[in-house]
């Protein structure tokens, strides 16, 4: 079966770095995937090149066969790839519920005359987005702070936010770029839980990356090490752990 | 809000209504009663790009000034002389010169800039042919519909112009976007400037005085309407990511390009209607008066209104016209001495402290910032 | 043959003044990152100042009787006026910095160039209503005639010295920039304000200095270009402004060379054209030049490109 994705010896190089040097990576659908590896190790750099936000020096990506190289990001999005930031990276000025609306931008079949018009298929499709953007936002608990206005909200709550915002655009590859970052223990299980969970119901395959090694380790089925821009291992969370190379670039020689 | 083609539909047999008795109202306030109607086209236009989708236009004006050309031309029923074959061989006889300097890269290229030069000149002369079409089949029209037609045209092309400047510029962020769109205002002034069919820079007089209370606030009602009611929909938010985080925007698969073409050339096409209403209002054009400080004017409204907020602009746009009448009326209150009246006659010196007290202290506007009207329109706004 | 090198020459001179107002510019953006619109009304200011100043120098330095000859007396009077403009306009950037920009400095840098439009459009309007709006002729502090000894070539006096004082100013400002602590504070900040900062350098001092020495040249370029073309209106400031503007992002904005690259190459490509092609075409060239920069290289001859952090 081919993999969803496949990063095929994907060089990266600014400069006179090469952030992401000969990466190969691949995941097959439903697959739950962690990327991790000490700081600066090129893992939001991987996500870039995957999202298009960068494009590979060398190399090729291919998703469901396709290559994905050259594609502006949103083009990327249609094809079922979505992502969070590490940076949390929301629209500042709408409110919760017009975060998650914004992202169901891409399946819209209406455009300006309909939005000048206003008639019946109009209505019936902003009540269909509506609905969905409720039922997400319900999941994740955030359903009855849907017109608080994003900037307004907790750090946790705003990760939360993020997911969900990038499910809205129905992808099959969920990235998440260190979702549990600020959160207490008891924030992880839930957080822990809840991408599991949307693994499940949306038949996603995830590829995490996160710094919490109990989170990685409990939810993972496989896990990719980077080190400078180089994986150096990969495979089962039992595996990594006791991985001669992935110790020493945590801890150094 | 809820229905809001009933609500168009009203305001609109409004001002049906109060334009029965537009003859009886004094002609200084009849004056600017339409230079605030065509101020607020020009503001909430432009809102639609700076504000709503983030994108710093300074050359606003420049569409203004196409919209209102072309609409005069219509109008008037300018038509362009073809380009031909002798000015062809004229161009090409002055690149085949030896004398000039051009020529020892020309020589080699001969061909491909042959070739080249007739193409350009086929495809001006395609653009030329539809202008004299639709110029000479409005010529046909009665009196109204042919000033419809003139406005529509005027903002048609206007609209063209946006996409031509939009596509290659909005690419760049900022400060070099705001660069580029003024420089692209000041070339089509020049343009205009050296076209002699429509006055070149002696300026253009149109003949009839077409623009009266109704037009002028049919075209203010259809802005704002669809403004407002574009932004205000679930396709109409992507002009607001845009605005917020582009990188974001895209990655929810909003193709932020096609956003800010979208609003730059609607944006456009309604600053053209406003320079059709302009020219069949104040009877002369003139290049001078579309130049960079005009652009800036309707900046400054934009800004005092609050980017992104409609209603902000509409009073802002009210407040910017009659502002220099009321300074007008100031410089003649003998109570304040000569130099102070002589400052505040000058409406620039005090734009320009108004722009940067603005900037200063103010800068989302004088009418922004949880305003109640701006929350209650919000909410009857989305569908 | 001889035309092509006088063109050239009355190229190189107007690149000066070019090159001149576009440090300024560069200086400033490198160090703020904003385009200072209000720059070109300061070379306007810097032009009527050697006008105001220039009879005040006189009287303290006399000159000679002869208005041909190049003296001392003449060469220390026109030395005085530019300094004295210069130093002037250092006060009028470093003031304009601290009451208008300086409070602006933690805002979106939109709002900063509106607000330097503003600026601007005060400046050339407060000159109309001070100076009046008619232009006026600039004072000979130079003696107008040519170099002698040149054969066809036609070079004035005042070309010349436009050519010999901005190259010296820069040469002063690459030694303050590159060997002074200042200078090197100011490549510091325009690299990473907050590391800088840190580092013990007064953000607040070398901004102001930067903004004193972009003013300074920008009033230099001024009277030199009012020794060449005496007159000078309120308004004067706008087109060299925009077309210096156009020289930094063409070289590069931020970068110092690329400001006097792009002076230069602006400058003869101006000269050029309308000797050779047409004189309708001297402003728009300018405009020509940036539209293709920006859609094919909007970092400019020089500039590197600096990717957002995602």
């Amino acid at each position: 079966m081919t993999p969803l994705l496949e990063v095929d010896r994907c060089t990266v190089q600014f400069g006179g770095l090469k952030a992401v040097a000969e990466m190969n990576l691949s995941i097959r659908q439903g697959e739950l995937v962690g990327l991790i590896g000490p700081n600066g190790a090129g893992k939001t750099t991987a996500f870039n090149l995957i999202t298009g936000v960068y494009q590979p020096t060398e190399g090729d990506i291919r998703f469901e066969g396709r290559s994905v190289v050259g594609r502006r990001p949103y083009q990327i999005t249609a094809r079922g790839i979505a992502r969070t930031f590490q940076n949390i990276r929301l629209f500042a000025s709408l409110t919760v519920f017009d975060n998650v609306r914004a992202a169901c931008n891409m399946h819209l079949r209406h455009g300006i005359s309909h939005a000048l018009w206003r008639g019946v298929a109009f209505t019936r499709e902003e009540r269909e987005v509506e609905e969905m953007a409720e039922e997400l936002l319900a999941i994740f608990h955030l359903d009855h702070l849907r017109d608080v206005e994003c900037t307004g909200l907790p750090y946790g709550d705003q990760r939360r936010l993020e997911i969900v915002r990038a499910l809205a655009t129905r992808p099959k590859l969920l990235l998440l770029d260190e979702p549990a970052a600020g959160m207490n223990p008891t924030e992880k299980v839930e957080l822990m839980r809840l991408i599991q969970f949307t693994q499940e119901k949306f038949k996603l395959a995830v590829l995490l990356v996160e710094h919490d090694m109990r989170v990685v380790m409990s939810i993972c089925e496989r896990i990719a090490v980077l080190d400078y821009g180089v994986k150096i291992a990969e495979g089962t969370p039992e595996e990594i752990r006791n991985d001669r190379r992935v110790i020493e670039a945590y801890l150094g020689e | 809000m809820h229905r809001p083609k009933t609500w168009l539909l009203l305001f609109v047999l409004l001002i049906a209504a109060c334009a029965q008795v537009q003859d009886k109202i004094n002609p200084y306030y009849f004056d600017i009663l339409i230079t605030i109607g065509i101020n607020i086209v020009l503001g909430v236009s432009l809102n639609l790009v700076n504000g709503y989708t983030g994108q710093f236009s300074l050359g606003h004006a420049g569409f203004m000034a196409v919209g209102a050309y072309a609409a005069a031309a219509a109008s008037i029923g300018i038509t362009f002389t073809y380009f031909d074959a002798p000015s062809a061989n004229a161009i090409l006889a002055y690149l085949a010169d030896p004398d000039q300097m051009l020529f020892f890269i020309v020589r080699p290229l001969a061909w491909l800039i042959h070739f080249g030069i007739w193409a350009f000149l086929a495809i001006m002369n395609a653009i030329l042919f539809i202008h004299n079409e639709v110029v000479s089949h409005l010529q046909l029209l009665p009196r109204i519909p042919q000033f419809v037609g003139a406005l529509c045209y005027g903002g048609g092309i206007a609209a063209l112009a946006g996409f031509a400047v939009g596509v290659p510029s909005l690419r760049l962020k900022g400060d070099y976007l705001a660069i580029v769109t003024l420089g692209f205002g000041e070339i089509i002034r020049v343009v205009i400037q050296n076209t002699e069919a429509v006055g070149g820079s002696r300026g253009l007089s149109i003949p009839s005085r077409e623009t009266g209370l109704f037009g002028t606030y049919l075209a203010v009602a259809l802005t704002v309407y669809v403004v407002v009611l574009l932004v205000h929909s679930t396709y109409g938010r992507g002009f607001l990511t845009v605005r917020d985080d582009e990188i974001a925007a895209e990655a929810m698969g909003i193709n932020t390009t096609k956003y800010k073409v979208i609003a730059f050339v609607v944006a456009a096409f309604f600053a053209g209607v406003a320079g059709g209403l302009y020219a069949h209002f104040k009877q002369f054009i003139h290049p001078e008066g579309f130049g960079f400080l005009r652009s800036v004017d309707i900046v400054v409204i934009v800004i005092l209104g609050g980017m992104g907020n409609t209603p902000g602009v509409i009073l802002a746009a009210i407040l910017l016209t009659i502002l220099p009448e009321g300074l007008r009326a100031l410089a003649g209150w003998d109570v304040l001495p000569m130099s102070v009246r002589e400052i505040v006659q000058n409406r620039m010196i005090l734009y320009s402290l108004l722009l940067i007290g603005l900037m200063l202290t103010r800068p989302q506007g004088l009418f922004s910032g949880g305003g109640k009207i701006t929350k209650w329109l919000k909410g009857r706004a989305s569908a | 043959m001889t035309e092509f090198l006088q063109q050239l020459i009355n190229g190189l001179s107007l690149g000066s003044i070019y090159a001149l107002i576009a440090l300024g510019y560069t200086m400033v953006y490198g160090v703020l990152k904003f385009i200072n619109f209000a720059h070109g009304d300061v070379y306007m200011v810097g032009a009527f100042a050697g006008y105001y100043l220039a009879p005040w120098v006189w009287k303290v330095i006399p000159q000679g009787k002869d208005a041909t000859a190049f003296s001392w007396s003449t060469s220390a009077g026109a030395f005085a006026v530019l300094l004295l403009s210069m130093a002037l306009c250092a006060a009028l950037g470093i003031l304009i910095e601290k009451l208008v920009y300086k409070p602006l400095r933690s805002r979106p840098r939109l709002t900063v160039l509106i607000t330097a439009i503003g600026v601007s459009i005060f400046l050339e309007n407060f000159g109309q209503y001070l100076f009046g709006a008619d232009p006026k002729s600039f004072p000979e502090i130079l003696p107008d005639r040519a170099i002698e000894g040149l054969g066809d070539l036609t070079v004035m006096v005042n070309q010349a010295v436009v050519l010999v004082v901005t190259l010296i100013l820069l040469v002063v400002l690459r030694f303050i920039v590159m060997k002074t602590k200042m200078g090197t504070a100011m490549r510091a900040l325009s690299f990473n304000p907050t590391a800088a900062s840190l580092m013990g350098v007064n953000n607040d001092v070398i901004i102001s200095f930067t903004f004193g020495l972009g003013s300074a040249l920008a009033a230099a370029a001024g009277i030199l270009n009012a020794i060449n073309y005496p007159s000078i209106d309120p308004l004067m400031g706008i087109l060299p402004g925009i077309k210096a503007f156009v020289a930094a992002v063409l070289g590069g904005i931020g970068n110092l060379g690329g400001a006097v690259l792009g002076g230069i190459i602006l400058g003869v490509l101006e000269t050029l054209v309308v000797g050779y092609v047409s004189p309708m075409y001297r402003d728009a060239i300018a405009f020509a030049v940036l539209i293709l920069i920006l859609l094919f290289k909007p970092n400019g001859l020089l500039g590197r490109a600096e990717k957002e952090k995602v």
